[in-house]
């Protein structure tokens, strides 16, 4: 059995609606890439290195980014050495082998962190126009559902109108606010917030902030203060802080992962905007060079679009035109 | 971010091929390779670094650069005259309708930044162009986009047409230009919803408001931090619309901006403006040779330059160039420099636009606060005027009032008038003939 149908029979036990919903949100990086390869796949034969030099490109084209592509094509050659494979037919399995092995990790904890004994609390982060915003109100969303108490601290008192997007995805969600006034410091809301959720006893807090661009020393200092503070009012939290990241940026959301991951100590990534682009491979750079899981994708507009990031299932939204060729190629072998 | 710098790695290359007499193929590939590498870190779309490496790789050969006795030099400006070339060559401007009103509509990705933008363009036009703009709330999907536009008309206390949330968008951009006639504004600016570039029916309402409207402007606003998508995107975009510009936006990150030279390769669309900061009035024209330079990675020296002729004062240079020759530089001299420096921006951001500047960044993480400079301003400014004159006549007692009063410590104190001092043998060195030894370091100020 096939690499990609082994993923295949791992999902049919999962839930039915987080794979098809990787795959029709990923059905434009799909195209890109999987049709790529299977082109790739057909005009060339023989694994040479013209094929490898053509798959570096179809991979940078997905922003995977210049050294995790070398060292993914390192090792394709290598297996490719090891395993005595000439034929690129038989090469394609390992390529979709080799990617995947990078996004899992062994003995990962993907999910959420969650404080066992009381209040959670959540900081989001990262630069500006990522949606931030949007993915508290949908994760707010999410908890409630589980039947979560949830609280949500407007702590982007910087932007106009946001604290407002922020209202409108808590009435949404049916979860309270606790704001300042457009201005106000972003700490002081964080410390009031912090205070409403501990005498309501709230399971959940998360927390907004201002996007910033990570160069802006001030403004990351500024967060650091934000950080600071809710640790102070709470031993032990945040017990999350999500950088919310494009999945449309390039090479510079590693510097984002960094920086930001320098100043508040990043636990885990929410890559938004999954639905729109047409890669997504700066995952593969990320688990590459950085040692942070990816714990959300956001797919789509509506409330309800966001799902726990599944290594599998993301690999197999990837991937699933190459299988289902093999599966007619099987079929037409079969007719015949 | 830590990227060499294209300069650097071809600079490296070059340095193999010295000396051999004779450039084989092969130092040509690896020439080649070292700029498609530079530029794909930069972002720029595989496919336009395609084309892009052909023309450089004829132009460089065809004018025998190589035999040349510093060919890295040479080649780096073949590249950076293709990029800028590419780029647009000359600055371009915006068009405006010889019947009023102008009609101005910003389009792109969700995030991009087309509202904090189109107050932005607002300001821009009020002030470089004396128009009495009107802002138009389009966007009725993203929660509380309309509330945000209507912010920054508070802020720029400029007038904000909108319908509500429930109203069609091709009603409401329909009805704006009418009212703009009616009140005589003379450019419209539409802030759209952002929509991704496959959503069918998103875009088909962008075409049914340029029909309604048809639009003086339409500009494509990019994040410059975009990566490889950035194609796909202004293609879609220009596929559908009649597009006539680009907004790059985020350009006061650290990103190189590949993006640019993709949109603009696929678009053949002038970059119009850059959006470099979060204030209202950080819009500026865009400048195609500057981000060739930044693309590679080697600094925006003429922005630099230009800060520098903007903000400082002539005269006052003229008189601080006097004092220096004749000795007679005091704290309040200097107090007057550091005010002159700091007029041209956080100096962070000044530091960005040095050449070499951001690898010396990314590598020692080197960065400038302005406090510290606030803190020195403080220590001069608690000194007694005497005291500025003629700092000789400090003394222990002196200091600790000093550092009291600007809330440092005499060790602060003690540092600042020992650089004072050095800096003043320095000027004597420097204005009083070649003599004596030259420091390494000619501009050793206190606070760097």
């Amino acid at each position: 059995m096939g690499f990609l149908n082994k993923i295949k029979s791992k999902l049919t036990g999962k839930n039915d609606s987080v794979t098809s919903k990787f795959k029709s949100g990923l059905t434009k990086t799909r195209q890109s890439v999987a049709s790529k390869v299977n082109n790739l796949v057909k005009r060339y034969r023989k694994v040479d290195e013209e094929f490898f030099e053509e798959l570096e490109d179809i991979l940078i084209g997905a922003d995977v980014g210049v050294n995790t592509v070398m060292e993914i094509v390192e090792q394709l050659k290598d297996e490719a050495r090891s395993r005595n494979i000439k034929d690129t037919e038989a090469l394609r399995e390992v390529i979709a082998e080799v990617l995947a092995g990078m996004l899992q990790k062994e003995d990962e904890d993907s999910g959420i962190h969650m404080n066992p004994d009381g209040l959670t609390v959540l900081l989001f982060v990262g630069v500006n126009g990522v949606g931030k915003t949007t993915t508290i109100g949908k994760l707010a969303n999410r908890f409630k559902q589980e039947g979560k108490q949830v609280l949500l601290a407007a702590g982007d008192t910087f932007r106009a109108g946001a604290i407002e997007q922020l209202e409108i995805w808590g009435e949404r969600a049916g979860v309270d606010v606790i704001k300042h006034q457009e201005g106000s410091d972003p700490a002081a809301v964080v410390f009031d917030a912090l205070a409403a959720a501990k005498s309501r006893g709230v399971d959940i807090l998360i927390c907004d902030t201002a996007g910033r661009l990570q160069n802006k020393v001030n403004l990351m200092k500024e967060l650091e203060k934000v950080k600071r503070v809710i640790a102070r009012e709470l031993p032990g939290a945040p017990h999350e802080v999500l950088l919310a990241l494009d999945a449309t940026t390039g090479q510079n959301a590693l510097s984002q992962a960094k920086t930001f991951g320098q100043a508040t100590d990043v636990t885990g990534i929410v890559l938004t905007k999954l639905d729109g682009t047409a890669k997504g491979g700066i995952v593969f750079a990320i688990r590459n060079e950085l040692d942070l899981p990816v714990k959300f994708v956001t797919l789509g507009e509506g409330i309800d679009d966001i799902q726990p990031f599944d290594a599998d299932a993301f690999v197999y939204g990837l991937f699933a035109d190459m299988l289902s060729e093999d599966e007619e190629n099987e079929e037409a072998n079969q007719a015949e | 971010m830590a990227f060499e710098s294209l300069a650097d790695r071809l600079q490296e290359t070059f340095k193999k091929i010295r000396g051999k007499g004779k450039v084989s193929e092969a130092d040509v590939k690896q020439m080649t390779r070292e700029i498609r590498l530079a530029l794909l870190e930069a972002d720029v779309n595989f496919k336009v670094v395609k084309d892009f490496i052909n023309r450089v790789k004829e132009r460089a050969i065809g004018q025998e650069v190589l035999k040349s006795l510093t060919p890295g030099q040479q080649v780096i400006k073949v590249v950076q005259d293709e990029l800028t070339e590419l780029m647009g060559g000359e600055q371009s401007k915006l068009n405006l309708a010889s019947k009023p009103p102008t009609v101005i509509m910003l389009v792109g990705l969700q995030g991009a930044g087309k509202t904090t933008s189109n107050g932005k363009l607002a300001n821009y036009v009020r002030k470089q162009f004396n128009k009495n703009p009107l802002l138009v709330a389009a966007d009725v999907y993203r929660p509380a986009a309309i509330k945000q536009l209507q912010t920054l008309g508070k802020q720029l206390n400029m007038p904000v047409f909108s319908l509500g949330e429930d109203a069609d968008p091709v009603d409401i951009v329909a009805q704006s230009v009418e009212k703009a006639k009616e009140e005589h504004h003379d450019v419209v600016l539409i802030d759209t919803a952002g929509r991704l570039h496959v959503d069918e029916e998103m875009m088909e309402e962008l075409q049914r408001i340029e029909a309604a409207v048809k639009p003086d402007e339409t500009f494509l606003v990019v994040d410059a931090m975009t990566g490889q998508d950035a194609v796909n995107v202004a293609e879609s975009f220009s596929e559908r619309l009649n597009l006539t510009g680009v907004i790059l936006t985020k350009l006061d990150g650290d990103t190189r901006g590949g993006a640019a030279l993709s949109v603009k390769a696929v678009t053949g669309q002038p970059i119009k403006f850059a959006a470099t900061g979060e204030k209202l009035d950080a819009l500026e024209p865009f400048h195609p040779d500057r981000m060739a330079s930044r693309i590679l990675g080697m600094g925006d020296v003429l922005t630099l330059i230009e800060k520098a002729q903007q903000d400082m004062d002539e005269q006052k240079a003229k008189d601080m160039e006097k004092k220096m020759r004749t000795m007679s530089f005091t704290f309040d001299d200097f107090l007057e420099q550091i005010g002159q420096v700091r007029k041209m921006g956080p100096l962070d951001e000044l530091l960005s636009m040095m050449p070499g500047a951001n690898k010396l960044k990314g590598m020692k993480n080197i960065q400038i606060d302005d406090k510290q400079i606030g803190h020195v301003e403080a220590i001069i400014r608690s000194m007694t005027s005497e005291e500025k004159e003629e700092p000789d006549i400090i003394n222990a007692s002196r200091k600790r009032r000093i550092a009291n009063g600007s809330g440092t410590s005499i060790q602060d104190v003690n540092r600042l008038l020992k650089q004072f001092k050095d800096m003043k043998k320095m000027m004597k060195q420097m204005m009083g003939g070649t003599k004596g030894k030259k420091k390494k370091n000619p501009f050793n100020l206190p606070f760097m």
